[in-house]
């Protein structure tokens, strides 16, 4: 068995994973794993990644988790185009900066909207609107020093061409989009570098990795999206009592 | 100029890169940022780093934050031996996996640990209700368990038989609620195993001279009105 990819096109990270092996023509298996039906949390997974998380890469007998760290991997075995993950130092270690802070900063504040609109009234949860407000100023903050300290005046976040860190970052802004944040109104910039990566990696591609993502609130509205069955609640209540 | 560092050791990043750098014999001038007297929210400091975080590096004219990225930038700058950071696909993706999982779980389960037992009541003066200290205790049982489970397993170290940037980053994050006065590695011989490994990989007297400020952290005086107020709203986010 070759190349396996455990992905869900609802994920941010997954899209980076399966926008980066398709564009650099990876050969691979998608194996698709519904977060929403509680997939990721079955026992057959579990044996793959105990983390029950995705993206997930299974390579023969080795097993990756972690998104950063499956880009990073699959960038070396497949040599793919140096401006992705250049050698040079300078720039390699900007793309880690954008990648540490990203980490720290974006994931925590960034995934919380999708969960808000969508996904706690799917479970008839609820988010204290206090915790709605704070999010979103602190989103309006991140997107603040993502324009000014890692875009700034360069045409990607890391380089003068397109990096991981691009990806990383399209994914989670795509999801605010996705679900009614209109963050590249008034943004100039941050518009124009959207366009720069989306051109880069072609309309085909954006389209068929960012449909299911940009039709979530209209799933939402039709009562399409499928309702996650109880077993899944507490690890989704986990995450809601996380939201900052 | 040649390189320097701008860290304060209470902070488990800015131990990372402290130990790694003096381990591997990089030589570099120690800047001093005072993260409870505010040093790193000055004018001077945002010259350096924008964001007011530590640790930044200042190499020359090029400026670097996040710790990840010092660390690798000094790996790769340094030629330091290839166990810290493997050329080995394999072996360097487990490192990469650890340095990308930590960030939402030890790292944050560590800090808010030493906040919410430590900083907030000690040294800041305000409450944490119990439910929220036991949250965070229950969630950092959680992540220890895991760290164990998938990361450790039964080797030595996270990417097998040698230290790697991955155990650095590790040790420094759990010695934040050792700091604070749990005993996480009560009861966990395993990881209390790979600690003295660590340890012993790093030398004991700089893995001490490392964590010398955190091990003094319960000690700390009640701080300053004024300086409470321009760091409260840094850190209230972590009681929320």
């Amino acid at each position: 068995m070759g190349l396996e990819l455990y992905l869900d096109l609802l994920s941010q990270p997954c899209r980076a994973v399966y926008i980066f092996a398709k564009k650099n023509r990876i050969p691979f298996e998608l194996r698709i794993l519904e977060l929403l039906k509680g997939q990721h949390i079955s026992k057959e997974f579990s044996q793959i990644n105990s983390l029950q998380k995705l993206p997930t890469l299974k390579d023969g007998d080795f097993i990756l988790t972690e998104s950063v760290a499956i880009l990073i991997y699959l960038s070396s075995k497949y040599q793919t185009e140096a401006h992705w993950y250049p050698s040079e130092l300078h720039v390699r270690s900007r793309i880690h900066e954008y990648l540490g802070w990203h980490a720290d900063c974006i994931r925590s504040i960034f995934g919380a909207p999708l969960w808000i609109r969508v996904l706690v009234p799917l479970i008839g949860a609820q988010v204290p609107e206090e915790k709605v407000e704070r999010n979103k100023a602190a989103i309006n903050g991140a997107l603040q020093k993502l324009e000014d300290k890692f875009l700034g005046c360069r045409a990607f976040l890391a380089s003068q061409e397109v990096t991981l860190a691009d990806l990383m970052a399209l994914e989670e802004l795509i999801q605010l989009f996705a679900v009614g944040y209109d963050l590249f109104e008034g943004r100039p910039r941050l518009a124009a570098w959207r366009k720069r990566v989306e051109t880069f990696l072609g309309a085909e591609l954006c389209q068929e990795a960012h449909g299911p993502i940009l039709n979530i609130l209209e799933q939402a509205a039709n009562k399409t999206l499928p309702v996650p069955p109880p077993e899944v609640h507490p690890t989704m209540l986990n995450r809601i009592s996380r939201i900052p | 100029m040649g390189l320097e560092l701008y860290l304060d050791l209470l902070s488990q990043p800015c131990r990372a890169v402290y130990i790694f750098a003096k381990k591997n014999r990089i030589p570099f001038e120690l800047r001093t940022v005072e993260l409870l007297n505010a040093q790193h929210l000055s004018d001077a400091f945002a010259q350096v780093n924008p964001l007011k975080k530590l640790p930044a590096l200042k190499d020359e004219d090029f400026i670097l934050t996040e710790s990840v990225a010092i660390l690798l930038y000094l790996t790769h700058k340094y030629k330091v031996p290839d166990h810290w950071y493997p050329q080995e696909l394999q072996a360097r993706a487990r490192v990469d996996e650890y340095l990308a999982w930590q960030h939402m779980t030890l790292r944050r389960n560590c800090l808010r640990i030493l906040w919410h037992k430590v900083m907030f009541p000690v040294f800041l003066g305000e409450s944490v209700s119990p439910e929220m200290l036991a949250a965070t205790m229950a969630e950092l049982d959680q992540s220890l368990q895991l760290f164990e489970d998938k990361f450790l397993q039964n080797k030595a170290f996270i990417a097998g038989a040698h230290i790697s940037l991955a155990d650095l980053v590790a040790i420094t994050e759990l010695m934040h609620p050792v700091g604070a006065g749990c005993q996480i590695f009560e009861g966990r011989p395993a990881l209390a195993a790979w600690r003295q490994r660590v340890e012993a990989a790093v030398g004991e007297a700089l893995f001490w001279e490392a964590h010398e400020v955190i091990m003094k952290a319960k000690d700390c005086p009640p701080i300053d009105p004024t300086i409470k107020q321009k760091l409260l709203c840094r850190v209230l986010a972590m009681i929320q």
